[in-house]
Order: C-alpha cells, then sequence, then structure tokens
C-alpha cells in the first residue's frame, strides 16, 4: 500500500504510523522504483536461468550420457555457470533491490541520480552475462567462487563500487538520528564485499599468490561471500520485515548490537575451516576452526532476538507471505549456522569435508535462509513499488510450498548422502593381522551408494523449479497488467477472519 | 550506535583484521616458499612441470575437474587418504609451489588424484577413462569427454596415436579411426604428471594415532 493514500486502508495493522511519514515512504518508494525494477527483473531472469543449469547439472551427476556430447554443457562448466548465475545474478540483483529499497527507506531519503544506478545496474549485468558467456566456452578460472575470467571481473568492481557507494551516500544524508539495526548490517555488506572481491582477485588471479596462500586468500573469499554479503543483507532483511509486518518493535537493541559485532568479528575468519586437514598453517586452520565455533554467538542472538519479536505473532504466518517466507528463512538461518559451526568441529568435518554434505550446507545458507528472505523481501517491496497487489494468492502458495518443500528435501537428502559418501570413504576396521583396512575398499562402491540421493537432489530441483515459474509468472503478471483502481487490498494466502476488510495488510 | 564514522571504523576493523590474519600474515609467513635441492642428486623438489602438462593444467581447469577431484592427501590416521591409495604422507604446502594455480579442491565425487601420476595407470587407460569412464571404470559418475577426441577419415597410414581395442559402441567404422586431440594429450600428460613423492622434511608421516 503505497500510494500517499489517507484512507484507513493504507494504514498497517499494529503501527499505526502517522499520514505525513506515510506519504514520505511513498515519495521514498517511487524514487526507488526504477533501479529497483531493473535489479529485480534482471534478478528473476538470472533466477530462472541458474535453475536450467542446475536442473542439467544434478541429472547429469546421476546420469553421466545425459547432454554428454557439447563441451558446455560438460559437468563442471554447467555446475559452474549455475554457481555464478546464482550468486551475481540472482542474488546479488535481489540483494542490490532489497538494499537500495531498504536503505532510501530507513534513511529517509529520496533516491537521487537514478542515472548512475541504471548505468551501473546494466554494466553489472552485462558483466555478469559475458561471466557466464566466458564460463561456458571454457574459460573458467576454476577458483571456487570467482570462476568468472579476468576479462570480466573488473566490469563487476567498477559497477558495484557505483551500487555500493549509491548505498553508502543515501546512508550519509540519512534523515534521522536513529540508525536502525538493518541500516548497519546494510552499510557493512556495502563495504566487505568490494574490498574482498577486490583482494581475492588480485591475489589470485591478477597476481596469484604462491602455492596454498592461494587456498586461505580463496577460502577468505568464498566464505565470506555468504558471511559479509549475503548474510548481512540477508539478516538485515530480516530485522525489517518481521517487525514491519507484525507491527511491533525488535525485543532487545542490545542484542542487536551484540549480535551484529560478534558477526562481524567471527565470521571472516570461519573460511579456514574449508581446509581442514590441508596443506595449510595448522594455526590458521585452527584459528578457523575457533571463529566458526564462536559464531554460535551471533547466530543464537540473532535468533533469541528475531524470535521473541515474532512470539505471539505466529498466527500471522497464516496470512502473510512476506512474513511466512522471512520465517522459513529466519528459521533456516539458525539451524544453518548451527550445522556450519558443528561441521568445523575436526572430528565431524574428518567425515564430511569432501562430500555432497558440504553441497547441501551452501544450499541451506544460500537458498533456504538467504534467497527465501528475498522472495519474502520481494512480496513486500512490490506492492509498493508498482501500487499494484499481487495477482495470484495462488500462485505465491505453490512458489511458497514448492520451494520449501523441495529445498528441504534438497538439504535432507543430500546431507544423509554425504553422511554415507564421508563415513564409507573413511570407515577403517581392524584386520585379522592388526593392520588398519578399509570397510568399504572398493572407491566405486562409495560413488555408486551416492546415486540414490543425487537422484533426491534432482527431484528436489524439479519441485523447486516449479516454485520458481510460479513466482516468475505471478511477477512479469504483476509488472505487465495495467493497474486495477479498485483493487487496494493486499494479496494474502486467507482472508484473517478478525480483520475487517479495510485494515488487511 | 547512531554515530556513522563510529560504525564505519568498526566495520572497517572487522574486515581488515582477518584479511590482515588470513591473508597478509599467511603471505609473508609462507608466500615465498621455495622449491628444495636435494643434496644427492641435485634435482629441485618439487619439479617443474613440462610445458604439455601446464598445457593440460589449463584444460583441467576450462573443464571444471576440480569439482569432484582433490589434490590434497591428508595425512595418515585423519581420513584413510593413505589406506584409499591416495598417497603414503600428507601433503605439504611446498608441493604446490611450482603450480601456477592450485587445485586443492573441495570435492571427491571422484578419488584425490594428488598422486595419480604414480598409480599403474598408462596414457592409454586415462585418454579410453576420458573418452567414456564406463569402458575402463564401470558405474562411474564421471561426464564422458568425447569432444576431447576426433573420428577423422583414415587417410594414407593410420594414426599411431588412434587409439585401439574399444568396445563396439566406441568403436569408429571402418575406414576411420579415434585419435585423440591435442588437448585430451596434454590433460593425459599433466595427470601423470601428478606425483609428489619426495619426502621433503616438513613432510614426515606423522605415525597413525600418533596426532589425532
Amino acid at each position: 500500500m503505497s500510494s500517499p493514500d489517507t484512507s484507513p486502508a493504507a494504514v498497517e495493522p499494529g503501527a499505526p504510523e502517522k499520514t505525513a511519514e506515510r506519504a514520505l515512504l511513498s515519495a521514498i518508494d517511487a524514487s526507488t522504483r526504477g533501479p529497483v525494477f531493473l535489479f529485480l527483473v534482471t534478478a528473476v531472469l538470472w533466477l530462472l536461468g541458474g535453475t536450467v543449469f542446475a536442473l542439467v547439472a544434478s541429472i547429469k551427476l546421476h546420469n553421466p550420457p545425459f547432454l554428454a556430447q557439447q563441451e558446455w554443457l560438460s559437468f563442471g562448466v554447467i555446475r559452474t555457470a549455475h554457481l555464478n548465475s546464482m550468486i551475481f545474478g540472482w542474488a546479488t540483483n535481489a540483494g542490490f533491490a532489497v538494499t537500495i529499497w531498504l536503505m532510501a527507506r530507513l534513511s529517509r531519503v529520496r533516491l537521487q541520480h537514478l542515472g548512475i544506478l541504471y548505468v551501473a545496474g546494466a554494466v553489472w549485468n552485462a558483466g555478469v552475462a559475458l561471466g557466464i558467456f566466458g564460463i561456458l566456452r571454457g574459460d573458467s578460472t576454476s577458483v571456487e567462487w570467482l570462476e568468472i575470467p579476468p576479462y570480466a571481473t573488473p566490469i563487476l568492481f567498477v559497477a558495484y563500487a557505483l551500487i555500493g557507494v549509491w548505498g553508502v551516500v543515501n546512508f550519509r544524508y540519512r534523515q534521522r538520528g536513529h540508525v536502525y539495526v538493518t541500516q548497519w548490517y546494510l552499510l557493512a555488506a556495502l563495504f566487505w564485499f568490494p574490498w574482498i572481491y577486490s583482494a581475492a582477485q588480485i591475489m589470485l588471479i591478477f597476481v596469484p599468490a604462491r602455492g596454498t596462500v592461494q587456498s586461505l586468500v580463496n577460502w577468505w573469499f568464498a566464505h565470506n561471500v555468504l558471511g559479509l554479503w549475503f548474510t548481512p543483507i540477508g539478516v538485515g532483511a530480516i530485522y525489517y520485515f518481521i517487525p514491519k509486518v507484525l507491527g511491533r518493535p525488535i525485543h532487545s537493541y542490545y542484542l542487536s548490537i551484540l549480535g551484529f559485532w560478534s558477526l562481524a568479528f567471527f565470521y571472516n575468519w570461519a573460511g579456514v575451516h574449508h581446509l581442514i586437514g590441508g596443506p595449510v598453517p595448522a594455526w590458521a586452520i585452527s584459528a578457523g576452526v575457533v571463529a566458526s565455533l564462536l559464531m554460535v554467538i551471533p547466530v543464537v542472538v540473532i535468533g533469541i532476538n528475531h524470535h521473541m519479536t515474532m512470539k505471539g505473532g505466529f498466527s500471522q504466518l497464516r496470512y502473510s507471505p512476506t512474513l511466512r517466507f522471512m520465517f522459513f528463512g529466519g528459521v533456516n538461518y539458525t539451524l544453518v549456522s548451527l550445522l556450519g559451526s558443528a561441521m568445523a568441529v575436526r572430528s565431524f568435518n574428518e567425515i564430511v569435508h569432501f562430500t555432497h554434505f558440504t553441497v547441501a550446507h551452501a544450499h541451506h545458507g544460500l537458498y533456504a535462509f538467504f534467497t527465501m528472505v528475498m522472495f519474502g523481501s520481494i512480496y513486500y517491496m512490490m506492492p509498493r513499488l508498482t501500487l499494484r497487489e499481487w495477482p495470484s494468492a495462488k500462485l505465491i502458495s505453490v512458489h511458497f510450498w514448492f520451494t520449501a518443500a523441495g529445498v528441504t528435501l534438497y538439504v535432507v537428502g543430500l546431507s544423509i548422502g554425504g553422511l554415507v559418501q564421508g563415513w564409507e570413504m573413511i570407515a577403517t576396521t581392524k584386520g585379522a593381522d592388526g593392520e588398519l583396512a578399509l570397510k568399504v575398499p572398493l572407491f566405486m562402491q562409495v560413488v555408486r551408494d551416492t546415486v540414490p540421493y543425487l537422484v533426491s537432489r534432482s527431484l528436489s530441483g524439479m519441485l523447486i523449479t516449479v516454485g520458481h515459474i510460479a513466482f516468475a509468472v505471478n511477477f512479469g503478471w504483476m509488472m505487465l497488467r495495467p493497474r486495477a483502481i479498485g483493487a487496494t487490498a493486499p494479496t494474502l494466502f486467507h482472508t484473517p477472519p478478525a480483520m475487517p476488510l479495510e485494515h488487511r495488510a | 550506535m547512531n554515530k556513522g564514522p563510529l560504525l564505519f571504523l568498526g566495520i572497517f576493523l572487522a574486515v581488515a583484521l582477518s584479511w590482515t590474519g588470513i591473508v597478509l600474515v599467511n603471505q609473508i609467513q609462507y608466500g615465498s616458499l621455495t622449491p628444495i635441492i636435494d643434496n644427492e642428486t641435485g634435482t629441485a623438489f618439487p619439479q617443474v612441470m613440462s610445458g604439455q602438462a601446464k598445457q593440460g593444467q589449463l584444460v583441467y581447469q576450462s573443464l571444471g575437474c576440480v569439482y569432484c577431484h582433490s589434490q590434497q592427501v591428508r595425512r595418515p590416521g585423519f581420513g584413510a587418504d593413505d589406506l584409499r591409495g591416495w598417497g603414503d604422507r600428507q601433503s605439504v604446502a611446498r608441493d604446490y609451489v611450482q603450480q601456477g594455480r592450485v587445485f586443492l579442491g573441495t570435492m571427491r565425487t571422484g578419488p584425490d588424484l594428488m598422486n595419480v601420476g604414480a598409480r599403474p595407470l598408462n596414457a592409454e587407460w586415462h585418454l579410453k577413462h576420458l573418452l567414456d569412464p564406463q569402458i575402463t571404470s564401470p558405474g562411474s559418475l564421471m561426464p564422458p569427454f568425447p569432444f576431447l577426441f576426433e573420428t577423422r577419415k583414415i587417410v594414407g597410414q593410420p594414426s599411431p596415436k588412434a587409439l585401439q581395442g574399444l568396445p563396439p559402441a566406441h568403436t569408429p567404422p571402418p575406414g576411420y579411426e579415434l585419435v585423440p586431440t591435442p588437448r585430451a594429450e596434454a590433460l593425459v600428460a599433466y595427470l601423470m604428471s601428478l606425483k609428489h613423492e619426495y619426502d621433503y622434511p616438513e613432510a614426515k608421516p606423522v605415525a597413525v594415532g600418533g596426532a589425532k
């Protein structure tokens, strides 16, 4: 409900804001419309493309002859195209949209000089497209999370710098004394990403460090893409939307501070746990393990803060699409982070380190947490940007249930597969001669035993694909259909029984 | 936390600390690690890759082999890499100083390749395995790489490089032969160059159960 409308229908439940305040918010929303649309539309297109790459890669892993004739379709290539489409195409574009919109709203500043953001957004997407094209034609660097070939990365960096500076400028001209917790996270994310990205590019691609120093830089970067870029945006968005939808303040300001700074100082040391058992200095690995365990502090603190804010509002999950996606994302943030800390414990890491368990974990974080939070944010933002309601509650419902079920099957199935794989790979027994011997001596047996779980991954991918199609159809329909003047009631899963029609939001 | 500059300072410090600790300190500590010259033979270890093997490493990079194959052996007693025959000693940082790009890897959908060149597998085996892993390793999940080979008409003498003894499904029609492309040969040269058996002072095997 974003038109400068003063009717009761425009007032949100729980948090009655002053009419002038609402008019200002509407004007701010309107000022962000163009650039945010640009990022959202491109994000949705990349999401669809990345989904196709994902399905092909997933099927190939249990059915190797599938599409085996072309080089650009081989597993190592298409899987890499999937990852980069999702990270830099879908997730980062969606993150830009949410960041710009939230930062403008929370700073109470209209977005200015939109031309720069349009250019930066177009350049960013051109850079990603060039990068994916490069990967498909065989120019991948094969450095995990940094596969985009070096002729495209400077483009990405310049575009990012422009977009990031815009967010910071918006923050600089903020109107209110109070800086909301979401703004801390967004500001940090906008500053952190260019630092880690440029440092990693220089030390890995342009002036490569020698030997396994590369691996340390690689995992410092790759883990921090999640920890210092996606996580702050995701957690920041949850901090905004849960109180917003429920119309109540955050449970505790002090927990917010504790959660933010402990995340800021612990998360970025944790990446070395990807090298446990590897040929890098033992002290660095130990530091990574310690930091990973310390991550329990921000995760539990943030989890408690979000949970206590939700408390008493759980019934709203039945109605609000935004809240439902946010809740799913928030719960999975806690789960995936605690699991991540556990995976850094050496005795557990010994089993799961080189297995599909890690792949499941990555999707748990980037999909079940971050992507679901982005979906929730988009469901809230779009009506305020287009001044239209979502055309179909059914499609939102399909979107939620298919993606939620899909990613749950994905994570559970592949995690079990990873445990089986990891256990079979290292399990030993004392032979008759007292010597250690492998319980599963044939490596091929380990490979074969993972197949059912790889098949379950393809099935979950199909469920997720259905959800994405429902989302894209609803999104495109909303963008393209003419504005219905009369339809001002928000699209909810169900009509709340106790709430008069004019108070729904 | 309403003071912008203070907030920014903390944000800056957070990432500066980890950058210093993980990236800078390690770069200083062992970023200029050098090969060791063996006193008896006068040879430097690790040895420099041949030009063809370096080409092969680029093929390995381009095809994304690293997403299923690691190149690092964990110490005996941590995991079971030694029992799997992937290497008798743990990999150490010095093993990698002659490699342009380091492919440690994080996944073992397929076996570790740190010492694949030390296994009793010849070039013919590797080529057939690349053409279609089912020929040499039935049940494998590795993709076939038919595009690394070409079927061409035999003109004059058959090529000495043509693959022999292929199963019927892969045998070229009469008058034709299946020949590996230079990329396939380079990749095989790279794979066969992967062996790290020299015992650096820091690579003495840790006794099983000694440090776990």
